[in-house]
C-alpha cells in the first residue's frame, strides 16, 4: 500500500492530503477569532438608534446646507476639499525625492539605497493617519492646518511607492537619447526623464486625491478640521437629521470628485 | 582612402561585470565619410562595439581612437563633447513621446546650452530655424508641433534622425534602427540615413541583423560572432555565401 | 537665411493657452486652499519646539506597556479577520450581479453598481463613529464596520475578476451539454478562485491598518488604547502601542504577501 503510493510521484501523501491541513488551519483560526470576540455589551436601545437614525437619513436638516456663517455644510466641504487638494499637492512634491531614493538603480549594488528607502515609506505608511493628525495639532493648535500636515506626511508613503515604481518600470531610452548626445545629467532629468515619468506622477497624484479626500473628511473627528468635526459632534449629541444631511453631503462630495478625477486620468492616458 | 582613418579600434576587449565576454580583440579602422554595416545574430556584440564608440560602454582593455585621439581618457565635458560629435539612433527610437516633436528635435542641442537654459526652454530662434531644416531633411517639417506619439513608427525613427543632426555629427551610430519597422517604412529611414551619408559625408555605422539590406546599402559589411570580428569586407566582394556563414555557423555552434 | 516653411499653430497653441490656464488654476487652487485652511508656515516652526518634545517623549517608549497590548492586538486582528470575511461573503452576490458578463440586465446590474459605489465613499472611521452609536463602545461596532468597508471594497474587485473569466471554456462545457452546476464547478470556480482568495488576503491586509485606529472612536482593539494614552499625554505609551500596530501589520502583510504569492 505504502510502496504503491511512493511509486506514484505525481502525488504524494503531503500533496494528497494537503487540503486537510489547510481545513485544520484555517478552522482553527476562526475558532480563535470568534471565540476571542465579545459581543456582549450590545446596547439594548440598538434597534431604536437605527431606527432614529434611519428617520434622519430619511429627514435631514436642510437648514445645515448653507447659512453663510462659515460653519455650514458646503464651508465645510470645501474646507475638507482645500485640506486634500492642499496635502495631496504638498505630499506629491515631497514624494518625488523620496521616490528617487526607493528606486531601484540598475548599477545599485546589494540595494543599499533603495532599500533603506522602501522600509522608509514603508513605515510612513503605516503610521497611522490621525495619530500624526493629533502630533500635528499638538504642535499647530487644533483645525484644519494640522489636517493638511497629516495628509501631506501620510501620502507620501503611499504616493512615494507608486513613484518609485513608476520610474522603476519607465523607459530609459530617452535618457539615453539625451546622454549619447553630450547632456549633462541635469539636462537628461530634465529633458528626458521628468516629462517621461510626469504623466504617470500625475495620474498617481489625482487617484491619492480621491483617498486622501476621504481620509480629510473624517481627520476632522479628531479635530483637524474639515466636516469631521460637526460630523463626530452631531452623532455624540445623538442630532441625526444633522448627521443625515452631512453623510448626504460627504457621498455626494466623494461620488463628485471620484468622477472628475477618473475623466482627468482618462484624458491623460 | 590615404588619410587618417576615423575610427581605429585596437586589440579592444570587453568583459562584462558577470565575466560575460562581450568583445574579444577587435581590431579595424573606419574612413572618413564610409556607410559601414555590422551583421551579427543577437547577442554578437553588435550593440556593444556601437556603444563603445561614444562610451556609453566602457571597453575593458585596448584602444578606440576618434580622430586620432585615444578617448579612453575623457570626462566631464570632454566627454561630452565626444558624444556630440557622434550621433545616436536608437531602435526604439527614444523619443519623449508626450513631447512636441520640436522639443524632442531641439532636444538633440542640450551640449550647446546650459543646464538651466535648456530646462527653462530657451533654445534660440537660430536652433530653432535649425530644427525645422533638420526636420525637412528627413520629409517631416509639417510635423513639427505634433505629439511624438501621434507618429507612425518610421516617422518617430526619422525624428530621431532628425534629433542627432541638431548636434552636427561627424558620425552616426545607427543600433538597430529598423528592427521594429515594417519593409515600408524600413526603406524610408535606411535612405535617410544613406542621404546623409552622401550629403554631408557623414560616417553612418548601422547595426542591422537583415543581410538584403545590409548588401543594398552598406560601402563595407562586418560580421560579428560572439563577439569576435570574423568578417570584414568592402560591399563589392561580399557574396552571399559568405553572409549565410555568418549566421549559420553561429547556429550551428549554438 | 530666410526662416524655413513651418506648419502654423492656432493662437491657442501659439501662446500655450491650455498649460498657462491649468497653471493658473492650480495656483488660484491652491492659493484658495491654504487661505481656507489657515496654513501658515512660520507657525509650524514657531511651535516645531513642541511637536519636538512630543517626538522626544515618544522616542522613550515604556516597554513594560507591551504586555497590556498584547490582548487588545489580537482582538484587533480577530475583529480584521472576522469583519473581513462578512464583508467578503456579502460581496460575493453582489459581484456576481455587478458582473456584465453573467447579468445582461442592465437596470440590474447598473443599480448594483450604484449601491456599491454609495457604500464605497463611506470612510470606515466614519462608519465606525456611527456604529459605535448603535452598538455601543466594544469590538462589535468594528466588525460591523470593517464587514461594511471591506464589503464596498471586494465587491468591486471581485466583479473585476468574474468580468476576466474566460467565456470560451463555458461554452465548451454548455456545448457537451453540462449542467449550470458542473459550469460553475469546473469551468467558473478553477478560474476565479485564487483570485478571490489572494483579493481577501489583500483587503484583510487594509483592514487590519484599518482596525487599529478604529478603536480610537471605541470601537474595539488597539485604538482604545491609542485613545487612551494619547488623552493622558502619555506618550511613551502611545510610542510603544504605534511600534507594536507597525510590527503587526508589517507580520501580516508579510504572511498575506507570502501567500499571495504561492496563490498566484
Amino acid at each position: 500500500m505504502i510502496t504503491t503510493l511512493i511509486e506514484k510521484p505525481s502525488r504524494s501523501i503531503w500533496q494528497r492530503w494537503r487540503w486537510l491541513l489547510w481545513v485544520v488551519v484555517i478552522g482553527a483560526l476562526y475558532d480563535w477569532t470568534i471565540s476571542g470576540l465579545k459581543f456582549t455589551g450590545l446596547q439594548e436601545s440598538a434597534g431604536v438608534v437605527s431606527r432614529s437614525i434611519m428617520a434622519g437619513l430619511v429627514h435631514p436638516q436642510w437648514s445645515y446646507v448653507y447659512d453663510g456663517s462659515g460653519e455650514d455644510l458646503v464651508s465645510l466641504i470645501l474646507q475638507t476639499l482645500a485640506i486634500a487638494f492642499l496635502g495631496t499637492i504638498v505630499s506629491a512634491v515631497i514624494s518625488v525625492p523620496f521616490a528617487f531614493w526607493a528606486a531601484r538603480g540598475d548599477h545599485e549594488r546589494f540595494f543599499v539605497r533603495s532599500g533603506s528607502g522602501k522600509v522608509v515609506l514603508t513605515l510612513i505608511r503605516t503610521f497611522p493617519e490621525i495619530v500624526l493628525a493629533i502630533m500635528f495639532i499638538k504642535a499647530v493648535g487644533p483645525g484644519s492646518y494640522a489636517g493638511v500636515l497629516a495628509v501631506s506626511i501620510h501620502s507620501i508613503g503611499m504616493l512615494g511607492k507608486l513613484f518609485s515604481e513608476a520610474i522603476e518600470n519607465m523607459n530609459r531610452g530617452p535618457e539615453e537619447a539625451i546622454v549619447s548626445a553630450g547632456g549633462r545629467s541635469g539636462q537628461v532629468f530634465g529633458l528626458a526623464t521628468l516629462p517621461t515619468i510626469m504623466p504617470e506622477f500625475f495620474s498617481y497624484t489625482l487617484y491619492r486625491f480621491e483617498i486622501a479626500v476621504r481620509s480629510a473628511s473624517i481627520l476632522g473627528m479628531v479635530g483637524a478640521g474639515g466636516i469631521g468635526t460637526p460630523m463626530i459632534f452631531a452623532i455624540q449629541t445623538r442630532n441625526w437629521p444633522k448627521v443625515g444631511i452631512i453623510l448626504l453631503g460627504i457621498v455626494i462630495m466623494v461620488l463628485l470628485i471620484d468622477s472628475l478625477s477618473e475623466q482627468l486620468r482618462k484624458r491623460l492616458i | 582612402m590615404e588619410e587618417a582613418p576615423i575610427i581605429s579600434f585596437k586589440h579592444v576587449n570587453k568583459i562584462y561585470s558577470n565575466g560575460t565576454v562581450g568583445l574579444k580583440d577587435i581590431n579595424f579602422e573606419i574612413p572618413q565619410g564610409q556607410f559601414l554595416v555590422v551583421v551579427g545574430l543577437s547577442g554578437a556584440g553588435k550593440s556593444t562595439l556601437l556603444r563603445t564608440i561614444n562610451r556609453m560602454h566602457e571597453i575593458t582593455s585596448g584602444e578606440i581612437k576618434i580622430d586620432g585621439e585615444p578617448i579612453q581618457t575623457y570626462k566631464g565635458q570632454a566627454l561630452r563633447l565626444l558624444r556630440r560629435k557622434i550621433g545616436m539612433i536608437f531602435q526604439g527610437f527614444n523619443l519623449v513621446n508626450r513631447s512636441s516633436v520640436e522639443r524632442n528635435v531641439l532636444s538633440g542641442r542640450v551640449s550647446y546650452y546650459p543646464t538651466w537654459k535648456t530646462l527653462c526652454g530657451l533654445f534660440t530662434q537660430a536652433d530653432r530655424e535649425m530644427a525645422v531644416r533638420s526636420l525637412q531633411r528627413v520629409n517631416l517639417a509639417d510635423k513639427l508641433y505634433t505629439r511624438a506619439d501621434e507618429l507612425s513608427g518610421g516617422q518617430q525613427q526619422r525624428v530621431a534622425i532628425a534629433r542627432t543632426l541638431m548636434q552636427e555629427p561627424k558620425i552616426i551610430l545607427a543600433d538597430e534602427p529598423v528592427a521594429s519597422l515594417d519593409p515600408l517604412t524600413t526603406k524610408a529611414v535606411m535612405d535617410t540615413l544613406q542621404r546623409l551619408n552622401r550629403e554631408d559625408n557623414i560616417t553612418v555605422i548601422v547595426n542591422l541583423h537583415s543581410v538584403p539590406l545590409a548588401r543594398q546599402y552598406a560601402d563595407r559589411i562586418i560580421g560579428l560572432q560572439a563577439g569576435q570580428l570574423v568578417y570584414d569586407r568592402p560591399i563589392s566582394e561580399v557574396t552571399e555565401a559568405d553572409l549565410n556563414d555568418i549566421y549559420v555557423t553561429e547556429a550551428v555552434q549554438a | 537665411m530666410s526662416i524655413p516653411e513651418v506648419p502654423r499653430r492656432s493662437w491657442i497653441q501659439r501662446w500655450h493657452v491650455k498649460g498657462i490656464a491649468v497653471t493658473g488654476l492650480l495656483l488660484v487652487l491652491l492659493v484658495a486652499s491654504s487661505r481656507m485652511t489657515g496654513v501658515d508656515v512660520g507657525m509650524f516652526f514657531s511651535n516645531f519646539g513642541q511637536f519636538l518634545n512630543l517626538l522626544v517623549r515618544m522616542s522613550h517608549p515604556a516597554w513594560e506597556y507591551t504586555n497590556v497590548i498584547v490582548q487588545p492586538l489580537l482582538e484587533t486582528i480577530q475583529m480584521a479577520i472576522l469583519g473581513t470575511t462578512i464583508g467578503a461573503a456579502l460581496a460575493v452576490p453582489f459581484a456576481i450581479l455587478s458582473a456584465s458578463n453573467l447579468i445582461h440586465n442592465r437596470f440590474l446590474r447598473g443599480l448594483t453598481r450604484l449601491f456599491l459605489d454609495l457604500v464605497r465613499t463611506l470612510p470606515d472611521l466614519l462608519l465606525a463613529a456611527i456604529f459605535v452609536a448603535v452598538f455601543g463602545i466594544g469590538s462589535t461596532a468594528g466588525v460591523v464596520t470593517l464587514a461594511i468597508f471591506s464589503f464596498g471594497m471586494v465587491s468591486k474587485l471581485f466583479y473585476e475578476v468574474i468580468e476576466t473569466i474566460d467565456m470560451g471554456s463555458l461554452e465548451a462545457l454548455t456545448s457537451v451539454g453540462a449542467s449550470k452546476v458542473t459550469i460553475i464547478w469546473y469551468a467558473v470556480l478553477p478560474q476565479i478562485l485564487n483570485q478571490f482568495v489572494s483579493y481577501f488576503l489583500y483587503t484583510l491586509e487594509i483592514n487590519v491598518r484599518a482596525s487599529t485606529v478604529l478603536g480610537y472612536l471605541g470601537a474595539g482593539g488597539i485604538g482604545v488604547f491609542l485613545q487612551r494614552s494619547l488623552n493622558e499625554f502619555n506618550y511613551s505609551q502611545t510610542a510603544v502601542i504605534i511600534l507594536a500596530t507597525l510590527a503587526v501589520v508589517l507580520v501580516i502583510d508579510g504572511i498575506s504577501n507570502h501567500l499571495r504569492r504561492v496563490l498566484l
